[in-house]
C-alpha cells in the first residue's frame, strides 16, 4: 500500500471513532438525557462519518489499486491526489467545527469548496488511471 | 473469500434491502399521511440501517479480506477480534433499531437503557475493527 493510502486509510479510520463517538454520544443523551447542547454534535457526526470515513477510505483505496503505468511512475503525477488529502481534511474540519462550535456560515463555505476542490484534484490525478486491459 | 467477509456482505445486503424497504415506508407515510403505523424514530432507523448496516458492515467485509495481511502466522490479525467485531456491529445496530423505536413509542426506562447498551456496542465495534486493522494499513 503507497504511503499517501496510508495516510488516507488510516484518517479515515480515525473519522469512523470520531464520528461512531459523536454518535454514541447523542444517542446515549436520547435515551437518558443529560446533556442537550450535544444534539449540536449531529451536522459534524454527518460530516466526520460520510466525507471523512466513508469519500477518504474510497480516495485512499482508489489511489492503491486502480490501474498503474508500465512506464514513468506507476501512479503518474501524484500531486493532484495529495492536494486532495489535504483539501479534503481541511474542508472536514472548517465544516464540522464551524456547524459544532456555531461559526460563520462562511466558514462551512469555505470547508465545502475545500473539499469540491479535493473531489477536482483527486479526478484530476485518477482519470488516466481508469483504463482497461486495452489500455 | 473468508468466511468472516462473507458474513459481513451477505448482512450488508440484508440491511441494503431493509434500507430500501424502510424508504418505502417512509414515502408512503407521506403519500398516504395517517394511513400506515409509524413513527419520528423512522427516519434515524432509515439513515442508520443504510450507513451502518449497508456502507460500514461492506467496508469491514471487504477490507477484512483486502487489506495486506498482518503476517504469514496471522494474515488477518485476529480472527477472534474480527469476529467479536461483526457481532458487536450487529447486535448494536439492531439493538439501537428496536430501543429507538422503543423509546420513541412508549419511552418506557427500559427501552432508554437499552439505547445506552445499543451505543455501547456500537462504540466498541469501531473501535474493535481499528484495532484490529491498523497494522494492516502497512506499506507491505
Amino acid at each position: 500500500m503507497p504511503t499517501l493510502s496510508i495516510w488516507f486509510v488510516r484518517t479515515a479510520f480515525s473519522y469512523l471513532v470520531l464520528g461512531f463517538t459523536f454518535g454514541a454520544l447523542m444517542l446515549a443523551n436520547k435515551g437518558v438525557p443529560f446533556a442537550a447542547t450535544l444534539w449540536r454534535l449531529r451536522p459534524a457526526h454527518i460530516e466526520l462519518l460520510t466525507i471523512g470515513w466513508v469519500v477518504q477510505l474510497a480516495l485512499g483505496v482508489a489511489y492503491w489499486i486502480l490501474p498503474r503505468f508500465w512506464e514513468g511512475p506507476a501512479r503518474g503525477n501524484t500531486t493532484g491526489a495529495y492536494l486532495a488529502y489535504g483539501l479534503l481534511n481541511g474542508g472536514i474540519w472548517l465544516v464540522a467545527l464551524s456547524t459544532w462550535l456555531g461559526l460563520s456560515p462562511g466558514l462551512q463555505l469555505a470547508g465545502r469548496l475545500a473539499e469540491a476542490g479535493a473531489a477536482l484534484s483527486f479526478a484530476w490525478h485518477i482519470w488516466p488511471r481508469i483504463v482497461g486491459r486495452e489500455g | 473469500m473468508p468466511p468472516l467477509t462473507r458474513w459481513y456482505v451477505r448482512s450488508s445486503f440484508l440491511y441494503l434491502v431493509a434500507t430500501l424497504v424502510t424508504g418505502v415506508w417512509l414515502a408512503a407515510r407521506a403519500v398516504w399521511p395517517g394511513s400506515l403505523p409509524g413513527s419520528s424514530a423512522l427516519s434515524p432507523i432509515y439513515f442508520h440501517l443504510f450507513m451502518i448496516g449497508w456502507v460500514t458492515q461492506l467496508i469491514f467485509g471487504i477490507a477484512n479480506w483486502m487489506f495486506p495481511v498482518y503476517t504469514r502466522e496471522a494474515p488477518r490479525r485476529s480472527e477472534r477480534l474480527g469476529s467479536a467485531t461483526y457481532a458487536l456491529l450487529n447486535t448494536g445496530l439492531l439493538l439501537r433499531i428496536v430501543a429507538e423505536a422503543g423509546v420513541a413509542g412508549a419511552g418506557a426506562t427500559g427501552w432508554r437503557w437499552l439505547l445506552g447498551g445499543a451505543v455501547l456496542l456500537l462504540l466498541l465495534a469501531a473501535l474493535a475493527f481499528v484495532v484490529n486493522t491498523w497494522g494492516r494499513v502497512t506499506g507491505k
